[in-house]
């Protein structure tokens, strides 16, 4: 593989912000994703996930900042083809046949591959001449995945692709994506309130929290730079800003803790507690539940929530 | 060719997982010198895990002399950790299938006798007793 530090990053946000007429959706994100990353961008629902895919994709210009794709700022011709979107909602035209809309991608990207596309919806028993608008949800998610892969993109944009799939097909199409990751290096950023489904899977993390990017960066370093301890309830006096969140349960103590600064000399650990590095699920889980958002340098009287403070 | 189950919920890493059922089908000479292991398009396809897992497993083997990559043909198994006296024909098998037919007559279920093997191995190997000779 290239190194990763001489490429041009896939996403690159430099002050990203977009508001809608309800306020901001997402403010002050700066973060990087890294070409062939295979990219999770979890978070609660209405936190921004969406809103950045869309960003990426073109469909919304920026409020603020910039979002620049494969190094340029602005969406071109030449970008359009190298980025596949596929949206929650799925637009599609819903009196075309499968046949018809595979056709229609041939038609509008040059780099188009018709056996990709075309395996991807015969693994689903399509049948060729059923209508988009006689098709089921997971039916149609499939048929726009076919068209995201025909068009053999360097970055897959999936917002929320696996929710209306049956456990069989989401392991099929993951399964699809993963070799078309193995096989083309292609980027694939994708978001996802069902964590389990993305362990294992993704290898760069971008937690939206709240229009703010909580945590960002590559999995193993992130998960590296945290600890799950147990320990006896009464002796959990642990670093305040270090703790992201912290429960007990009777006379039992569970916290997660940032460790990228160590705890040596501050907090010394007993033969009583237990530390382990987090799996994907505790460490989102952990921040997720975490109703403060304890940055390191914050203190409680600046812990408000209005929307700048989280995207600080 | 050697297919990996992974398990997601075990608690071992994944990488962890392919590099030990890669051993385990060494050791039972499922794969031998000059098998090719499944390329990571392959692997990832059946098991929807991350590609470069698979190739983080396969350097850990290289590692450990037990692979080696061809450039633009594959990755192939260079040694083997088969041993003859564990072969399937072996006596020691045959030994070990006398032994557990007999627990299960005995009305030991299959928990009850993996325990009582693992609980004999860690007390054979963990406290330094040495096998004794015949004499």
């Amino acid at each position: 593989m290239d190194d990763p530090t001489t490429m041009t990053p896939a996403l690159e946000a430099v002050g990203l912000g977009r508001r809608y007429r309800g306020g901001w959706a997402l403010r002050g994100c700066d973060f990087t994703v890294p070409t062939g990353r295979i990219c999770g961008v979890v978070g609660p629902n209405g936190a921004g996930k969406s809103t950045l895919l869309a960003l990426a994709a073109r469909q919304l210009t920026p409020t603020e900042g910039e979002l620049r794709v494969f190094g340029e700022a602005a969406g071109s011709p030449g970008q359009r083809a190298r980025v596949a979107y596929v949206a929650q909602d799925k637009p599609l035209y819903p009196g075309l046949t499968v046949t018809e809309t595979l056709r229609m991608g041939r038609e509008l990207n040059p780099g188009w591959d018709q056996e990709a596309a075309q395996r991807v919806v015969d693994q689903g028993e399509l049948r060729p001449k059923a209508r988009i608008g006689s098709l089921s949800g997971g039916q149609r998610t499939r048929v726009s995945l076919a068209l995201a892969l025909g068009k053999v993109p360097d970055l897959l944009l999936l917002d929320e692709p696996m929710a209306d799939l049956d456990p069989l097909a989401r392991h099929q199409l993951m399964g699809t994506l993963m070799s078309a990751a193995a096989e083309r290096g292609t980027t694939i950023v994708v978001s996802s309130h069902i964590l389990p489904e993305l362990d294992g899977v993704i290898d760069h993390v971008l937690l939206v929290q709240r229009g703010g990017i909580r945590l960002a960066g590559d999995l193993d370093e992130v998960l590296d730079g945290h600890r799950l301890l147990t320990g006896p309830a009464e002796d959990a006096e642990l670093p305040a800003d270090l703790v992201v969140e912290r429960r007990v349960g009777g006379r039992q103590a569970t916290a997660l803790v940032r460790t990228a600064e160590p705890l040596e000399g501050r907090w010394e650990p007993d033969g009583r507690w237990e530390s382990e590095r987090p799996s994907l699920e505790e460490l989102l889980l952990g921040y997720l539940r975490a109703p403060a958002d304890p940055r390191p340098g914050t203190t409680p009287a600046d812990d408000h929530h209005t929307d700048h403070e989280a995207a600080a | 060719m050697i297919e990996y189950r992974i398990e997601r919920r075990s608690g071992v890493s994944t990488y962890q997982q392919i590099v030990q059922q890669t051993k385990q089908a060494l050791r039972l000479g499922l794969l031998q010198p000059g098998d090719k292991l499944p390329t990571a398009r392959e692997v990832v396809e059946l098991t929807a895990i991350n590609p470069n897992t698979v190739l983080k497993a396969y350097r850990e083997l290289e590692r450990e002399g037990l692979v080696e990559p061809r450039p633009g043909l594959g990755t192939f198994v260079r040694r083997s950790l088969a041993r003859p006296e564990a072969a399937a024909d072996g006596p020691l098998r045959a030994d070990l299938v006398g032994w557990v037919d007999r627990a299960r007559e005995a009305g030991l279920e299959r928990e009850d006798i993996s325990a009582l093997m693992a609980s004999v191995l860690e007390q054979r190997f963990d406290t330094g007793v040495s096998p004794a000779t015949p004499n």
